[in-house]
């Protein structure tokens, strides 16, 4: 039997972003029951009973992130929305908030009642300025019909969700960084602990989550628990630390396939089938050489790891990250994976903050060895290095604050670790006389130090 | 005169009751600043820093780390920010963000002399679904060819 999508089931109605349409589906059914029948602690133990992992990219469960939250705390408690969504390879939170706004608010409100959070602030990408019309038109359609203000249908509960604009930097998307920006700063992560449960938004305890995260709360609990563990990948039966991965996801799929598009599978489909059935195969009658994995931080799966499942678990024992984002790039066997790694490069070594040095650094170097690469310049020797810059870098060593310097140095190590032939190949073919230089050669003259975050050249090429 | 005109004051004063303190309002209140100048000229900044009780060297530091404000001019009457990241990339973004630059006779950053455009790489649009894209100010437009941007640039021009 077809998968019958929920998280998307609205998105071809006409007008699928109103109110009116929304309703007539049933929308705003669950919240309007679960505010006369269920307690706070009830939605928070559906939403545990699910195991629902984030879907921003961490995949932490969320109704125990939420039970982080200190008891009786006297407020104000704060939620904020990951609406951030910046990962290249990414754009299915754009969807759903163009296309079904509603549901993503529904899954807010009903998120704010769990963890008695009273204002809501939604962090939106400056890019998507068609969210941010659809999703402040569907606030203010709330804030009419009395599903947003004080004392929300008799309930007793009150919540006023806030769109925050950022300001085209990558490093938003961190959690704390998130905060930060919201308080008007430096979107500089914070030094964890203290988690945001126990002191985020304004030092107040504080929830974070993904728009998609949310989007499945609503249908939670409309559906309840055991729908949600009826598709998915069960626990590894040899792993006691594993959650499983349960419910549906959203997969963006693009790049060198037919179809591109957002599509809705449940969690586990493998690569392959996602690219086959949803994608139409890959573009021109071509083959596939590689895909992004979940985002471009998780790093590449090559053809033959294709039939990994993308749940939680499986893309750690093909050397990726994690599932990331659930944003799947196909690059068809005339791309070069030199220009893909060039490419990944470029954007961390641009995003970086510049907080940690290993990350400031590390991601600045690595862009200036495969800019040289690419130049004809390239050493094999330069692959060793960028593989122990990609090995230490990030909080899996333990050498920064946040996750942005693992996201650079995945698609390094899985790009290398998977690719090195092809990278061998280039740079002696490139660089016939210099390609076993060993000794200290000279960066690219003009090399540019970029960053989206501000801070000036600390080193001067030129 | 002040650069923060009385109606500009005014559309950042009502965003206070959103958030518990003031430095809050600032990223918000740089936005309206921009969409209202085309840029943050710094006079901007100690005018903004006096209506938030803040010290002008607080909002500095915040704009600052947000390379999307610029100080020095305006932006042109459109903003075009060409996508670069890999969806993009691997379906000629890159060769588009050339071709513009040809075309207008800018790089990246910079802004035509008649002040009309300003073209900029952007890091991911989120729109890989129809890639290659551009955002234009509000507009996204996705699957893009040469012979569409001659088109929206002839358009442009027209207006």
């Amino acid at each position: 039997m077809p998968y019958e999508p929920v998280l998307l089931a609205n998105i071809h109605k006409p007008n699928s972003h109103t109110l009116a349409v929304y309703e007539s589906g049933g929308g705003y059914r669950g919240l309007r029951r679960a505010l006369k029948e269920m307690s706070p602690d009830d939605v928070v133990e559906r939403v545990k009973q699910s195991g629902l992992r984030g879907r921003g990219g961490a995949g932490f469960p969320a109704g125990v992130k939420w039970s982080f939250l200190p008891k009786d705390h006297p407020g104000p408690i704060y939620f904020c929305v990951n609406a951030d969504e910046s990962e290249p390879g990414t754009f299915v939170n754009r969807v759903q908030m163009e296309t079904d706004p509603h549901q993503v608010l529904e899954g807010i409100m009903l998120s704010c009642y769990a963890t008695r959070a009273t204002t809501a602030y939604v962090y939106l990408r400056y890019e998507y300025p068609l969210c941010l019309k659809r999703m402040q038109a569907a606030i203010d359609e709330c804030r009419a019909a009395r599903l947003l203000g004080k004392n929300i249908l008799g309930s007793g509960f009150s919540l006023d969700i806030v769109i925050h604009l950022g300001a085209a930097a990558y490093v938003c998307g961190e959690e704390t960084g998130l905060i930060e920006s919201i308080e008007g700063r430096r979107a500089w992560p914070r030094i964890k602990p203290p988690y945001p449960a126990v002191e985020g938004l304004f030092r107040e305890p504080t929830v974070v989550n993904n728009v998609e995260t949310l989007a499945c709360v609503k249908h939670i609990v409309d559906r309840g628990a055991a729908w949600f563990r009826s598709m998915g990948t069960p626990p590894e039966p040899n792993d006691p630390l594993d959650p499983g991965s349960f419910g549906p996801k959203l997969f963006g799929l693009s790049g060198h396939v037919n179809r591109p598009g957002c599509y809705e599978a449940p969690l586990g489909i493998t690569v392959r089938r996602l690219i086959e059935e949803f994608g139409g195969g890959v573009w021109k009658g071509r083959r596939a050489k590689a895909a992004v994995l979940g985002g471009l931080s998780t790093g590449v799966v090559t053809e033959a790891e294709f039939d990994t499942p993308l749940d939680f678990s499986a893309p750690g024992r093909v050397g990726c990250l994690g599932l990331g984002t659930g944003g799947v790039v196909v690059l068809d066997e005339t791309y070069s994976m030199v220009d893909f790694l060039h490419n990944s490069c470029r954007f961390f070594a641009h995003e970086s903050c510049g907080q940690c040095t290993p990350c400031r650094e590390g991601t600045y170097w690595a862009l200036q060895m495969i800019e040289r690469i690419r130049a004809g310049r390239g050493r094999l020797i330069d692959l060793d290095l960028l593989l122990e810059i990609a090995d230490s870098i990030g909080i899996l060593p333990g050498t920064t604050i946040c996750g942005l310097a693992d996201g650079a140095a995945w698609p390094i190590k899985t790009a290398i670790r998977k690719f090195r032939g092809e990278f061998e190949e280039f740079i002696r073919r490139t660089n016939p006389s210099g390609y076993m230089e060993t000794r200290p050669v000279e960066t690219l003259v003009g090399g540019s130090r970029e960053t989206a975050s501000g801070f000036q050249s600390l080193i001067s090429n030129s | 005169m002040a650069t923060l005109d009385a109606s500009l004051r005014k559309d950042i004063q009502d965003g206070f009751p959103k958030y518990p303190t003031r430095q809050a309002v600032v990223l918000p209140a740089l936005h309206r600043i921009n969409e209202r100048l085309g840029h943050v000229p710094r006079e901007a900044v100690v005018e903004l820093a006096e209506l938030l009780d803040l010290a002008p060297a607080q909002v500095q530091d915040t704009l600052s780390f947000y390379s999307f404000f610029k100080q020095d001019r305006p932006q042109g009457r459109y903003r075009v920010w060409v996508c670069r990241s890999i969806s993009c990339a691997a379906r000629g973004g890159e060769e588009l963000l050339e071709y513009l630059c040809k075309k207008l006779g800018i790089q990246p950053g910079e802004t035509t002399a008649d002040e009309q455009i300003t073209l900029e790489c952007a890091e991911c649009l989120g729109a890989c679904d129809q890639s290659p894209a551009i955002l234009v100010n509000d507009t996204l437009h996705g699957n893009m060819t040469e012979e569409k941007v001659d088109e929206l640039l002839k358009s442009w021009s027209c207006q």
